[in-house]
C-alpha cells in the first residue's frame, strides 16, 4: 500500500497580492506557501503511514523552486517526493495539469490498496478541479470534500462534508479522495525530519520522462493543450454592508417582509 | 567566512517559529502567572523532536547539531523563558554529560528515553554553600560493595521534580578537594532520593527550581559516570556546554522584547505621533536590534565550535576548546538580554510595567542569564584565565 499526495505551491494571499498587467498573478513577486487544503491532504496520508507504516510519495507539479516546499513535506515525514517540472507543461489550466499529473502518478505506478490524495482546491485558482479530473484520466474512484478516512482493508470509508450534511461512502482502492481542512489537523516538520528531508529520495519528471504516455500529448498540455482562456482578471467590487434587524415581533417581521417584497425576494 | 545558515537550519528556523508561537506563546502568560510547568508543551516538544537536538539517531537523538540546539532554545525563549531553559538544562546538563562521559551501557540506557523526552533530564551541581566556588561540595558519596551511598543537599535545580535523572556531584574522597569530586546518573526512584522545597522566583517562574536531598541515597556502582574523581571536570566541561543553551535562552529573550517592542511603538500614539517615528524610539530600537544581533553571532559561533570539539573528541582527536567562545557567548548575550528588556519596559511606557504586556516578564526572565550556570563575574573569570591574564 502506498499513498501519493498531489499538493501545489501557491502564492501566500495572507501578503500582498501582486498582479501582472495582464491580469495573471505575479508570482515571482509573492511569497509562496503550500496551499493549505494540500497540507491536510499530507497529514491524511501521513496518519495512514502512522497506522499501516504504509509509503507516503509526495507529488508536485511546478517550477524548480517548488523542490523547497517537496523538502519541507518529507520533513514532516513523506517518504518520496516527484517534482514534475518543464517548460512543455508551463501556463497548463486545470485540464492540462491534470493530464499531466496523472501521466506522473501512473509513472509512479498505481496499485490495489493505493489512495492517491489531494487538497479539495487551491487558493490560487479556487476551481477544485484537478483532483476529480486526476480520478477521470486514471479512471478510478473519487471521493472529495472528505472531512473523515477510516481505513478498512482494501477499502476506506470516506465521509464527505456537504453544505448541508455529511455523506457517508465505502469506496475500493486504488481511489482518489481530495481532503478539507476539517480533515486534520496538519503536524509541523518534525527535527529529525529536517535533518532527513535533503537525503530523501526526490526525482524529477519533466516532458522526457512523461512523453511516452498517452495522457501526454502536445495538444492537451501546457499553455497551448489548456482550453481555459483568461480574458481579464479584476477584482469583484465589495459588496455593501449587510442590514441587522434586531427583534422578533410581528412588526420587525412586517418590516423583513417589506424589505424583501421591495427587492422582489419575495 | 559565510553567514548564511545551510538549508536545514533555515527550515529549522522556519518550524521551531511556527511551533513556538502556536504551541508556546499562548500558555507564556499563565505559565508566568500561575508558576506553572508547562507539561503538555513539553510531550509537544518531545514529539517533534526538542528534547534530543544535537544526538546521534542511534541513542533516539534528532541527528541534529549544536547550532541546531541553539537555535531551538533561542526561537522557544523569544516566546517564553521558561520553556528555552527547561530544554536547556535537559538537553546541556543532562544528555550532554552522558553523551560524552557515559560508558556505551550507560548511553544505551539512558539517551534514548531522555531524547525522546520521554524522560526529562537536570543536573546537580550547587548546593547552600557551593555555588560560583563549586568545588566546595559537602555531599558525599561512600562505595559499599556494590553501590554508593550519596548524602548530601543540592540547591537551585531546573526541572526537579519533573526530571527522572539527574548528573549528581559528591565528594568520593573529601581530602583531594576537587580531584574528590565524583559525577553519578541517579533516577528519581532511586532509595533515599528526595525532592525538596520549590524556590518562588522573580523570573522563569514556570521552570521548577527545588531543592534536592539524598539521605543514604543507594545509586548502583555501575552508574558512576566518568571515573572516581573526575567529576569536577565532567561539570566544567558540563557547564562550558550549558553556557551556549543559557546564551541561547538569554539571547531569545532579548530578541523577543525587541520584537514585542517594534510591533508595540507602531500602534502607540503620544503627541499626535506614533511612538516609531520618534527620534528616541528609533534609535534605541537600532541599538536593541545592533546588540542583539552581535550576541546572536557570538552564541552561534560558540555552537559550532562545540560542535567541531565535541566530534573531535568522541573520534579521539585533539580540538581547540570552545570554553571561552561559551563563556563571551553568555556573558555578552545575558547583559544583552538584561539590558534590551529593560529597555523595552522604558519604551512601553506605564504599560510596560503591567502583566498585560509581555516584556515585564521578559525583563525578569531575562536576569537569572546573568547568574545561573556561571555568573557574568564567572564568565570574565574564564575568559581573563584564557586571555593568560592571571
Amino acid at each position: 500500500m502506498k499513498i501519493i499526495v498531489c499538493v501545489k505551491q501557491v502564492p501566500d494571499t495572507s501578503g500582498k497580492v501582486a498582479v501582472n498587467p495582464d491580469g495573471t498573478l505575479d508570482r515571482a513577486s509573492m511569497q509562496t506557501i503550500t496551499n493549505p487544503d494540500d497540507l491536510n491532504a499530507v497529514e491524511a496520508a501521513l496518519t495512514l503511514k502512522d497506522e499501516t507504516g504504509c509509503k507516503v510519495v509526495v507529488v508536485t507539479m511546478g517550477p524548480p523552486p517548488a523542490e523547497g516546499m517537496l523538502r519541507e513535506i518529507l520533513a514532516r515525514g513523506a517518504d518520496e517526493a516527484v517534482l514534475v517540472s518543464g517548460r512543455e507543461f508551463g501556463g497548463s489550466d486545470t485540464y492540462a495539469t491534470s493530464q499531466i499529473l496523472a501521466a506522473a502518478i501512473n509513472r509512479i505506478g498505481v496499485e490495489q490498496g493505493d489512495i492517491i490524495m489531494c487538497g479539495r482546491q487551491a487558493i490560487d485558482g479556487d476551481t477544485a478541479q484537478v483532483g476529480p479530473q486526476i480520478a477521470e484520466k486514471l479512471n478510478i474512484p473519487q471521493v472529495t470534500y472528505a472531512a473523515d478516512i477510516k481505513l478498512e482493508g482494501e477499502t476506506i470509508t470516506v465521509q464527505r462534508m456537504l453544505e448541508d450534511g455529511y455523506m457517508t461512502i465505502k469506496v475500493q482502492t486504488p481511489c482518489l479522495v481530495t481532503c478539507i481542512k476539517e480533515l486534520n489537523e496538519p503536524r509541523y516538520m518534525s527535527i529529525p525530519g529536517i535533518f532527513e528531508c535533503y537525503d530523501k529520495p526526490m526525482s524529477v519528471f519533466d516532458y522526457e520522462t512523461l512523453k511516452d504516455d498517452p495522457l501526454i500529448d502536445p495538444t492537451t498540455i501546457g499553455l497551448k493543450g489548456s482550453p481555459t482562456n483568461i480574458l481579464t482578471s479584476f477584482t469583484p467590487p465589495q459588496k455593501g454592508a449587510g442590514m441587522m434587524l434586531p427583534g422578533a415581533e410581528k412588526a420587525d417581521c412586517e418590516t423583513l417582509a417589506g424589505l424583501l417584497a421591495a427587492k422582489h425576494i419575495i | 567566512m559565510d553567514f548564511t545558515l545551510s538549508k536545514q537550519h533555515q527550515l529549522l528556523r522556519d518550524m521551531y517559529r511556527q511551533f513556538a508561537e502556536t504551541e508556546v506563546k499562548p500558555l507564556a502568560e499563565a505559565v508566568d502567572e500561575e508558576e506553572r510547568f508547562p507539561v503538555e508543551t513539553v510531550e509537544k516538544l518531545a514529539r517533534y523532536g526538542f528534547m534530543g537536538i544535537p544526538f546521534p539517531k542511534k541513542y533516539g537523538g534528532a541527528g541534529g547539531d549544536v547550532l541546531a540546539y541553539a537555535m531551538a532554545v533561542e526561537e522557544l525563549s523569544k516566546v517564553c523563558g521558561t520553556t528555552g531553559v527547561i530544554v536547556s538544562a535537559h538537553t546541556s546538563l543532562c544528555c550532554a554529560p552522558i553523551y560524552e562521559n557515559g560508558t556505551e551501557e550507560q548511553k544505551m540506557k539512558y539517551l534514548p528515553k531522555l531524547l525522546s523526552g520521554e524522560w526529562i533530564g537536570a543536573f546537580g551541581l550547587t548546593e547552600p554553600g557551593a555555588g560560583t566556588d563549586a568545588s566546595g561540595q559537602q555531599t558525599t558519596a561512600v562505595l559499599e560493595g556494590d553501590h554508593y551511598v550519596l548524602n548530601g543537599t543540592k540547591i537551585f535545580i531546573t526541572n526537579a521534580g519533573y526530571a527522572h535523572v539527574y548528573i549528581i556531584f559528591a565528594m568520593t574522597d573529601k581530602k583531594l578537594g576537587n580531584k574528590g569530586i565524583s559525577a553519578f546518573i541517579v533516577e528519581k526512584d532511586f532509595p533515599g532520593f528526595s525532592v525538596g522545597k520549590k524556590e518562588k522566583k522573580m523570573g522563569i517562574r514556570g521552570s521548577a527550581t527545588c531543592e534536592l536531598i539524598m539521605e543514604n541515597c543507594i545509586v548502583p556502582k555501575e552508574n558512576l559516570l566518568g571515573k572516581e574523581g573526575k567529576g569536577f571536570g565532567i561539570a566544567m566541561k558540563t557547564l562550558d556546554g550549558g553556557r551556549i543553551g543559557i546564551a541561547s535562552q538569554a539571547l531569545g529573550i532579548g530578541e523577543g522584547a525587541v520584537e514585542e517592542t517594534i510591533k508595540y511603538v507602531q500602534e502607540r500614539k503620544q503627541f499626535g505621533k506614533r511612538l516609531s517615528q520618534m527620534q528616541n524610539t528609533q534609535f534605541q530600537l537600532a541599538d536593541m536590534h545592533t546588540r542583539m544581533q552581535a550576541a546572536q553571532f557570538l552564541v552561534y559561533s560558540a555552537a559550532m565550535k562545540k560542535q567541531a570539539f565535541t566530534e573531535a573528541a568522541l573520534a579521539g582527536k585533539k580540538a581547540p576548546s570552545y570554553s571561552m567562545d561559551a563563556a563571551m557567548a553568555k556573558l555578552f548575550a545575558a547583559e544583552a538580554a538584561s539590558d534590551v528588556t529593560r529597555r523595552a519596559v522604558q519604551l512601553f511606557g506605564g504599560y510596560g510595567y503591567t502583566r498585560e504586556y509581555p516584556v515585564e516578564r521578559m525583563m525578569r526572565d531575562a536576569k537569572i542569564t546573568e547568574i545561573y550556570e556561571g555568573t557574568s563575574e564567572v564568565q570574565r573569570m574564564v575568559i581573563a584565565s584564557n586571555l593568560g591574564v592571571k
